[in-house]
């Protein structure tokens, strides 16, 4: 498995997502400046760390979904490539227009630190197949902009074409406004693209997968990739 | 030189922050009178912020040597050797008068300016704590200061990309006009790649970085080495305003330049900007320094030589480069997008030249800058001790866990996770220990290597003694360390008090600094950097002493460390150390009886040591399930906060015969833990603690939802966790 983490002016997860792919898939990702063309020949997963890129003065996002390497990202979402998105990375391909949607300030206005409970809402995704549809991970969120928002005919979308891979849910998995910090449009945490090749969310499972720092409910995720891109 | 405009008056020099004898001293120095730049030259390297001219005389007393000391004070950071070729870069530094102008940035440019003493050196930064002290609760401003220093440091941190992973928040009326910032930053570079300011080499270019100048942060050291009146918001200006994103972009490139060998030296331009870091970097190395003011890159037109020498725009840097590795310096700053530009050399005359527009603005001895400052011995009173208190006098409460309830909830002991949450405290993924512990433990590298790290005082105890306050923060620092299992290394002080002219107030420095000092010799635990902040007053009052200590220590196998959650049920609770029953100065007595009287418990050092040692051992043995530091609040507190961060209770036996209960259950004696252990393993545990002379005391069992103790109603822990999570977002208004 050959993946690239596009670094930004301003990316600050770019060597947590790296060292995640290394742990739990075994092979150290590509570094590749946002000033760049090109991906390096045979790139299998293209990530967008968390981050703030370009200090997100402007919109989140906003002026990254706009930098050089952008047109090589979406071409190779174009090839069906796999794209992830974290954190600035999700609102990095919102703006980019990869996925629909945007990411507001959180709904009590105030940057936020701490785990969250995600429910899998689908395990036949190349994110999540690792994981059973209805399971509850714990994973970190780290951000003050992850309110999601789309109009209701792009939610009721999502929502018909099953594009709703995490929300944020109790520890039992049961919907409710208390464990949704964000204030998210039917506390969706991650989306997926219409061929379900690029996801973007706001969580951080890079941030779980040591055993040494705290849960390791993360690294299904990352095993996911790694088996759906041995399937291919 | 140009002729002088505005003219110099006595006016001037004392707008300047000068003594009248302060500038004749400067002018006998220089021979003549001084041109307009030259005054504010003088008078941004012979503050308080900047030259410690009070406080030096006491500084020099403290300890700030060990074999594992790399550098001490002196530099932008402490270094010290933690093994496999690493060092560990720290220091913290106030940010009071700004933050309380213009809490948000304030707040944002103190942990800009302590990340970039961190990485100046070399070092990577790895972890930022804090400590807040704010006015009380009821104070109309207090709210709005709480939410915008938190959001600030957050702002900061959260965007720059470090986790901020510790610290202290606490209230007093004595903060109600002069709030405490005081941020810290932990680095890791390597061991024998560490930089620092002394210049070498004549003709070599001195160049520029970062961010441009601009109009922002003129004479803000000067403005911090003044109290407050109550026009303090007329001092708005004076504030920097924090950018994250260059200082991030600046990190990089200058960790890549260093990594190139292109730098001989490098200072970061903090308080007084570009003038305290080209004389710094000229005086130490016995070198001039010639700079062209033409060459600097400025945010907007037709700035004076004046505003520039002393603007605090931040996010700069000056080197000192390899002539031959100009070129290749200046492409790694491009790349990043920052500012690279050659603004002077160094020369061989010792002498400070500043020239603009073609003519020379000033031109001063470089090593008198630095060097000549004033130092005063300024008077001291002895302190007003408070005689010690007799903890049966004191009333006891109607129920010991009614009381614990109102103690866990109140502002100083409650949860501070309304702040912390705000705060990035996983990004870099090594946070082993997270807030809400004693000390947060992070990892180095791979591992199996960690650090740990806290920042601790007791300004009440202070103020009561500062003798006796000035150790125990030290030894809580130690404490804390040591109760997650690392083994105490350094320290960095950042030390807080009003108006050192007043002798009381020098009284209470020089008492806390003896305090300090004793404890580090005894505990061996040297000061390695540290910051004074003075003038901490409004209208003549001043804050609580607040000598703050941050602490770092060294645990070679992560996987021993242990935090205060208990773990499983039915474990011994046991107490390491003196019963106690010390309610002088205690929470108990402040919260619950709205008292602050007598003397603080007091900290026998070698006790504390024997003590430390022992738990450490302990922990390393892995016979400790879960340990606690003694502290605020008590026996009962530290029991409660055990069983809340982990949701299992507790049956407590009833307290000695002798000791009156709340003095036993609330009393705040030094060198001790709390420590949960296996059943199978308290004769092992026995055996040690009489070997090294320390006592135990069986204090219960874990288990249950609830705590219990004998003839009490009981409470749930769910209960208490309740309470303790209460206050903050309550006050605030604002779930966490």
């Amino acid at each position: 498995m050959k993946s690239a983490v596009i670094v930004f002016p301003g990316s600050n997860r770019e060597r947590d997502v790296a060292r995640a792919i290394a742990v739990v898939v075994g092979t150290k990702p590509d570094m590749v400046w946002h000033a760049d063309r090109e991906l390096p020949a045979g790139t299998d997963l293209v990530v967008l760390p968390g981050g703030f890129s370009y200090g997100d003065y402007l919109r989140c996002g906003a002026i990254a979904a706009r930098a050089p390497i952008m047109a090589a990202v979406r071409a190779h979402a174009q090839k069906g490539g796999l794209v992830l998105g974290i954190c600035n990375g999700f609102q990095i391909l919102c703006e980019a227009g990869l996925l629909p949607g945007v990411l507001m300030r959180n709904a009590r206005l105030k940057f936020i630190c701490r785990e969250v409970f995600l429910r899998v809402e689908r395990s036949d995704t190349p994110f999540s197949r690792r994981y059973n549809a209805g399971d509850v991970i714990r994973v970190p969120v780290a951000h003050g902009e992850g309110n999601y928002i789309a109009d209701a005919d792009t939610i009721t979308r999502l929502e018909g074409e099953g594009r709703i891979l995490f929300r944020y849910t109790s520890p039992e998995g049961e919907l409710d406004p208390a464990w949704n910090y964000n204030g998210a449009t039917n506390a969706i945490a991650g989306i997926l693209s219409e061929n379900l090749n690029v996801l973007g969310l706001m969580p951080h499972p890079e941030n779980h997968v040591d055993p040494i720092v705290g849960p390791v409910d993360g690294r299904g995720f990352f095993e996911s990739i790694k088996s759906a891109l041995e399937a291919a | 030189m140009i002729p002088n405009e505005p003219k110099i008056t006595p006016e001037l020099v004392a707008g300047h922050g000068l003594k009248p004898d302060e500038y004749e001293r400067f002018r006998a120095l220089i021979g003549r009178e001084p041109s307009f730049t030259e005054l504010g030259i003088v008078s941004a390297m012979w503050n308080e912020h900047c030259s410690y001219k009070s406080s030096k005389v006491h500084l020099r007393t403290l300890p700030t040597k060990a074999p594992w000391v790399i550098q001490g004070p002196g530099e932008n950071a402490g270094v010290i050797d933690i093994g496999d070729g690493l060092a560990c870069v720290f220091k913290m530094e106030s940010h009071n008068h700004p933050s309380f102008i213009e809490p948000y940035q304030g707040a944002a440019t103190g942990v800009g300016g302590i990340l970039r003493d961190v990485f100046t050196m070399g070092a990577r930064p790895i972890a930022c704590l804090n400590s807040l002290r704010f006015g009380s609760p009821n104070h109309p401003r207090t709210k709005s200061l709480v939410a915008g220093v938190v959001a600030g440091i957050g702002g900061y941190g959260n965007s720059f990309g470090v986790p901020t992973v510790g610290g202290s928040v606490g209230f007093h009326s004595r903060y109600d006009g002069n709030i405490l910032v005081n941020a810290m930053a932990v680095g890791i570079a390597e061991k024998d790649r560490i930089f620092y300011a002394k210049a070498t080499g004549i003709g070599r270019p001195v160049v520029y970085l970062g961010s441009k100048t601009g109009r922002d942060g003129i004479h803000g050291a000067t403005m911090a080495s003044a109290g407050f009146g109550d026009n303090s918001e007329e001092k708005r200006p004076t504030v920097q305003v924090g950018d994250p994103f260059s200082e991030k972009l600046l990190l990089e490139a200058c960790l890549q330049i260093m990594r190139s060998g292109c730098v001989i030296a490098i200072q970061d331009m903090g308080a007084a900007g570009l003038t305290c870091s080209a004389v710094e970097m000229g005086a130490k190395g016995d070198l001039g320094v010639d700079l062209n003011l033409d060459s600097v890159p400025t945010r907007e037109e037709g700035m004076s030589a004046y505003e520039m020498m002393l603007s605090e725009s931040q996010e700069r840097m000056l080197m000192v480069l390899k002539p031959e590795k100009e070129k290749e310096a200046e492409a790694i700053f491009r790349k990043w997008g920052l500012d690279f530009a050659v603004v002077g050399k160094t020369t061989s005359t010792k002498r400070f030249i500043v020239r603009h527009g073609g003519d020379v603005m000033a031109d001063l001895p470089i090593k008198e800058l630095g060097d000549e400052a004033p130092e005063y011995q300024r008077p001291f009173a002895e302190p007003n001790k408070q005689p010690a208190l007799d903890a049966a006098s004191i009333p006891s409460p109607v129920s010991t866990l009614q009381a614990l309830e109102r103690l866990i909830a109140s502002p100083d002991l409650c949860s501070k996770r309304w702040v912390w949450q705000q705060y990035d405290h996983l990004i870099l993924g090594n946070t082993v220990q997270r807030p809400g512990g004693d000390a947060a433990v992070i990892r180095v590298g791979e591992g199996p290597k960690a650090l740990a790290m806290t920042t601790d005082v007791t300004p009440r105890y202070c103020e009561a003694d500062p003798y006796e306050g000035g150790k125990q923060a030290v030894a809580e620092t130690w404490r804390n360390l040591t109760a997650v299992g690392a083994r105490p290394l350094a320290v960095t002080d950042n030390l807080n008090f009003g108006n050192p002219e007043r002798p009381e107030i020098m009284g209470q420095f020089v008492h806390c600094v003896r305090g300090i000092g004793d404890a580090c010799r005894a505990l061996d635990f040297p000061v390695v950097s540290g910051n004074v902040s003075l003038y901490n007053e409004t209208n003549g009052r001043a804050i609580l002493p607040t000598p703050t200590i941050g602490g770092v220590g060294l645990l070679d196998d992560l996987s021993k460390s242990v935090n205060l959650a208990f773990k499983r049920s039915g474990e011994a609770i046991l107490l390491i150390g003196e019963i106690g029953g010390w309610l002088g100065q205690s929470s108990f007595l402040a919260t619950i009886l709205g008292r602050e009287e007598g003397a603080p418990p007091p900290v026998d050092l070698a006790a504390e040591k024997r003590t430390g040692d022992l738990i450490r051992s302990l922990i390393g043995e892995r016979l400790l399930t879960a340990t606690h530091d003694l502290s605020d609040g008590g026996l009962l507190v530290a029991i409660a906060e055990m069983a809340i961060a982990a949701g299992i209770g507790a049956a407590l036996e009833a307290p000695p015969i002798g000791v009156p209960a709340h003095a036993f259950w609330f009393g705040e004696d030094q060198a001790r833990y709390v420590v949960t252990a296996a059943v199978v393993d308290l004769p092992k545990i026995e055996t040690m603690c009489a070997k090294a002379g320390a006592k135990v005391r069986h204090l219960g069992r874990t288990g249950g939802s609830q705590l219990t103790l004998p003839g009490e109603h009981p409470i749930l822990v769910s209960t208490l966790q309740a309470r303790h999570e209460s206050w903050l977002p309550e006050y605030m208004g604002s779930p966490a």
